[in-house]
């Protein structure tokens, strides 16, 4: 079963931005999120993954396809809609999911504590599974 | 998995035969592939110029033992032969005949150690002889994934406390139930896809039909083993009847019949028929049993629905499973109105809560009834549930044209 583990890029309450850190704060979460892309890659779970750049640069654009397209530039002020990164996994269970997910939200964050950022878990479509007819 | 040639559907055969016998010697799953494989290699390039040598099998056998013994003088392989026998039990003597070569490398790879997401890909490397690459595109992963996945198999089996054997007789029968649950799920993954844009996807379930005639041939006295290649067979016939010119799915009842494959039908009925009397009814020989019901009806209303509700209310008792009660559903609805099918999902609100089938079901029921907004509400909500799009896309066409004819 394949899913879609989507990171978002808003704010958590209590847990300062990342360029805020101690160091060593900003090493332990980057070597928590490398040990779970060896941990899913040596398990053959790990379609693939992007971290993505913050949500200052991003672009949105709208297009009716004959006029010019409409650009609006970031910052925006609804940022829990923007994407920080995501994961494509294959598991062998929606429980396995979730499990990843929660691993990636325990991500420690200043003086060690766990961010608890939010992980969105979807199902990514598939054709039918035939069942009995 | 397409247009191969004559020598590589030989080789395709030899393979697990000659894996299989250097397995059966040296107990390494890992080492003994690379081997096999190594020699398959040196057949494919000798044999199209150099022509067929006389006893391929013995040729290949010969040809692998030597670049294992090659790999094994190295003092590193060594090194990692010893922690295996430190950490295995002596190898069995063998007792079985090269006749069950083949079945003796499925039973492994259908090892309890495994998870079915593993023992899939392994079975589909070593007994149905695809390439990494193949099953990787097969399953819509990335091959590094995939090969990932498969090594991890084996170093799984390794060092599982099981060693590779056949199955005593005590085990026998659990193993062959996950032998038969591999290759159900293979055919399923690929007869999910059908269309053209999934080739690669649609030939597993000529890859398990394939491979369940060898077990079966192996087996022939097994009735479950017939019952899984019968229903595998009478499933398999409706599919050039089952999606539209774009893909889109096309339920039983709406099926042209004379799309169907009707030798296959033919032979599927002959095995199930056979099975059947010898007594030892097991789920399979019960879901073709079903099949063929609906593959011999001429058209979809002289269906012998009283006879689908019975072979349902069986396979109910024997596995208890909520899937089966709601398949049973649908028959007593066709047999004693929708109320009765209706009554019956209400004890699945609990199992299957929140699947889409439910839901799915629940909207033809409502529509036989003639609850048409009821209807419509189950088809979207199961339309917003189930994550195949073939199957979305049905469900809200369903909602789509129940709207249309509203007044």
């Amino acid at each position: 079963m394949k899913y879609m583990l989507l990171m978002s890029s808003a704010s958590i309450e209590g847990v300062p931005p990342m360029h805020e850190w101690a160091p060593e704060d900003a090493r332990a979460s980057g070597a928590h999120m490398m040990q779970i892309h060896q941990e899913l890659t040596e398990r053959g779970e790990l379609l693939g993954g992007e971290a993505l750049a913050g949500p200052e640069a991003a672009k949105i654009v709208t297009s009716d396809g004959v006029s010019a397209p409409v650009v609006t530039d970031g910052p925006f002020p609804e940022a829990k809609e923007l994407l920080a990164g995501f994961w494509m996994v294959d598991v062998e269970s929606e429980a396995r999911a979730i499990e990843i997910a929660a691993q990636t939200s325990a991500a420690p964050g200043p003086g060690g504590r766990p961010t608890r950022r939010p992980i969105e878990v979807r199902a990514i479509m598939t054709p039918p599974i035939r069942s009995c007819d | 998995m397409t247009e191969r040639t004559a020598v590589e559907d030989l080789l395709r055969e030899l393979a697990p035969q000659v894996l299989s016998v250097l397995v059966r010697r040296y107990g390494d799953l890992a080492d003994a592939e690379d081997a096999v494989q190594e020699a398959l290699l040196a057949a494919a390039t000798q044999w199209p110029t150099e022509g067929l040598s006389d006893n391929p099998r013995s040729w290949l056998i010969a040809v692998a033992l030597r670049r294992l013994t090659d790999r094994w003088r190295s003092d590193e392989a060594r090194r990692h032969r010893e922690d295996l026998d430190a950490m295995r039990e002596p190898a069995a003597p063998s007792e079985v005949s090269d006749e069950d070569d083949s079945l003796s490398v499925l039973f492994m790879c259908c090892h309890p150690a495994l998870t079915p997401g593993s023992a899939i890909p392994l079975t589909l490397r070593a007994v149905g002889g695809l390439t990494t690459a193949e099953i990787a595109r097969a399953f819509l992963v990335p091959e590094a994934t995939m090969a990932q996945r498969i090594s991890r198999a084996k170093q799984r089996i390794k060092s599982s406390e099981v060693p590779f054997r056949m199955p005593t007789s005590a085990e026998w029968t659990e193993r062959l139930r996950s032998v038969l649950h591999v290759l159900y799920l293979i055919f399923n993954e690929g007869y999910a896809a059908s269309t053209g844009a999934d080739v690669a996807r649609s030939d597993l379930s000529g890859e398990a039909i394939r491979l369940t005639r060898a077990l079966h041939a192996s087996l022939p006295g097994d009735p479950e083993v017939c019952g899984l290649l019968a229903l595998m067979l009478l499933t398999d016939a409706r599919r050039p009847a089952r999606t539209g010119p774009d893909g889109e799915l096309i339920s039983l009842a709406e099926q042209d019949r004379a799309l169907w494959d009707h030798a296959l039908i033919g032979e599927g009925v002959a095995l199930i028929s056979a099975a059947l009397p010898r007594g030892a009814v097991g789920e399979y020989q019960l879901q073709a049993a079903v099949a063929a019901v609906h593959d011999e009806a001429a058209t979809a209303d002289e269906t012998d629905w009283p006879q689908i509700l019975a072979l349902y209310g069986l396979l109910e008792r024997m596995t208890g499973n909520p899937m089966v009660t709601l398949n049973r559903a649908v028959a007593a609805a066709m047999v004693d109105g929708p109320a009765a099918g209706l009554a019956l999902l209400a004890g699945l609100e609990g199992p299957l809560a929140g699947h889409h089938r439910l839901d799915a079901v629940r909207a033809h029921l409502l529509e036989m009834a003639g609850d048409v907004e009821g209807a419509i509400t189950h088809y979207r909500t199961a339309a917003g549930r189930t994550t195949s799009l073939a199957e979305r896309r049905y469900l809200t066409t369903q909602a789509a044209r129940l709207g249309n004819h509203r007044t």
